[in-house]
């Protein structure tokens, strides 16, 4: 290996990309579909393809695209994507201490493809790195390859259009990676409490419109973390 | 259904999905965050996941509750989250669930 190569595997963009990998790998088939549910709708490759490279949020495309061909109101498209993806702004609240100072391009950079699975793997990685700079090259790595998988799994999609081969369960490995991202962060008796209540909440609430059981299940679940934390006395 | 007004929702879309994803991340160095939501910003991804994953796990799709043993994704998802307690690999869990789910269906196809 040449002195650049070895410094570049040594490197905590290196690192972004290793911690994502098995989670690139998980969401092609998930990417793939969304790129033929957009063609087989009517949309045209082009315009399936720059929807995602603008709004890069998988679930929100999807609804995004079903809904604009059947003609439903702007206004109403707009709700729904606002409230699908209204957990960024939890994220973003979240991952903001660890931008506190960068310049505005750098938070610009961080919060385009601020997702569900850039925001977990980054979360683990932080906690090995200190300083601002190794965990933005660190994000950088998560996020780019991420992104990148993405957009072209989803072209392919789009340009493949119907003829995937028959449905294997493949999109069951997106929920699997979030499962192994959750369970390592359960490590106390709040945060048992705070991913319980988040469930059975989320799963009585899962019929409200605009998918808002997901939020009242998750703020459910943070009140029952902080109420647990404050009984048990645990450090917050 | 035009394609100019394809494109009004994609940029609004895209604008709104960003703002949301900025907002926080932008204020950061202006607004100190009070003490509440500085503890409660701890629980934000356990709760936000937990509530993503269990409604895919446990709802058919007509709605309803599932928690029948039939339920082939509830098993493989449990066998799952016991690999990534044991392994805390997302690879290994992810072959796990697949492997699993793939022979629950091919043993229930029998």
């Amino acid at each position: 290996m040449t002195t650049e190569a070895r410094r570049f595997a040594g490197s905590d963009f290196f690192a972004g990309i290793q911690a994502m990998t098995p989670i690139l790998i998980s969401i092609v088939p998930f990417a793939m579909i969304t790129g033929v549910v957009g063609v087989r709708l009517g949309l045209s490759v082009w315009q399936v393809t720059a929807g995602s490279l603008l709004m890069f949020a998988g679930t929100a495309q999807i609804a995004a695209m079903q809904l604009f061909v059947q003609g439903t109101p702007l206004l109403v498209i707009l709700a729904t994507v606002f409230f699908i993806n209204l957990r960024f702004v939890m994220y973003s609240a979240s991952i903001a201490s660890h931008v506190r100072g960068a310049p505005p391009w750098a938070k610009a950079l961080v919060a385009y493809p601020l997702t569900d699975q850039s925001f977990m793997v980054s979360l683990y990685g932080f906690e090995q790195r200190r300083q601002r700079g190794q965990r933005l090259r660190f994000y950088a790595g998560a996020a780019l390859s991420l992104w990148g998988t993405w957009q072209l799994a989803l072209l392919g999609g789009a340009l493949l259009g119907g003829e995937l081969p028959q449905n294997w369960g493949l999109e069951f490995a997106v929920p699997l990676t979030f499962l192994a991202l959750l369970v390592p962060a359960i490590v106390d008796r709040a945060t048992i409490a705070a991913a319980v209540v988040a469930a059975v909440v989320a799963v009585v609430a899962h019929s409200l419109p605009w998918n808002t059981g997901l939020i009242a299940g998750a703020l459910a679940g943070i009140a029952a973390g902080l109420a647990t934390a404050r009984v048990t006395g645990s450090a917050s | 259904m035009t394609s100019g007004s394809w494109w009004l929702v994609v940029v609004l879309a895209a604008l709104l999905s960003f703002g949301l994803r900025l907002c926080f991340i932008a204020l950061i160095d202006t607004v100190e965050l009070p003490t509440w939501l500085q503890a409660a910003l701890r629980f934000v991804p356990v709760a936000v996941f937990s509530a993503m994953i269990a409604p895919l796990l446990v709802v058919n799709d007509h709605g309803g509750l599932d928690l029948r043993v039939g339920n082939l994704s509830l098993w493989a998802a449990l066998v799952a989250a016991v690999v990534a307690w044991k392994t805390r690999n997302v690879l290994y869990t992810v072959i796990a669930g697949m492997c699993t789910l793939w022979g629950l269906i091919f043993i229930t196809s029998l």
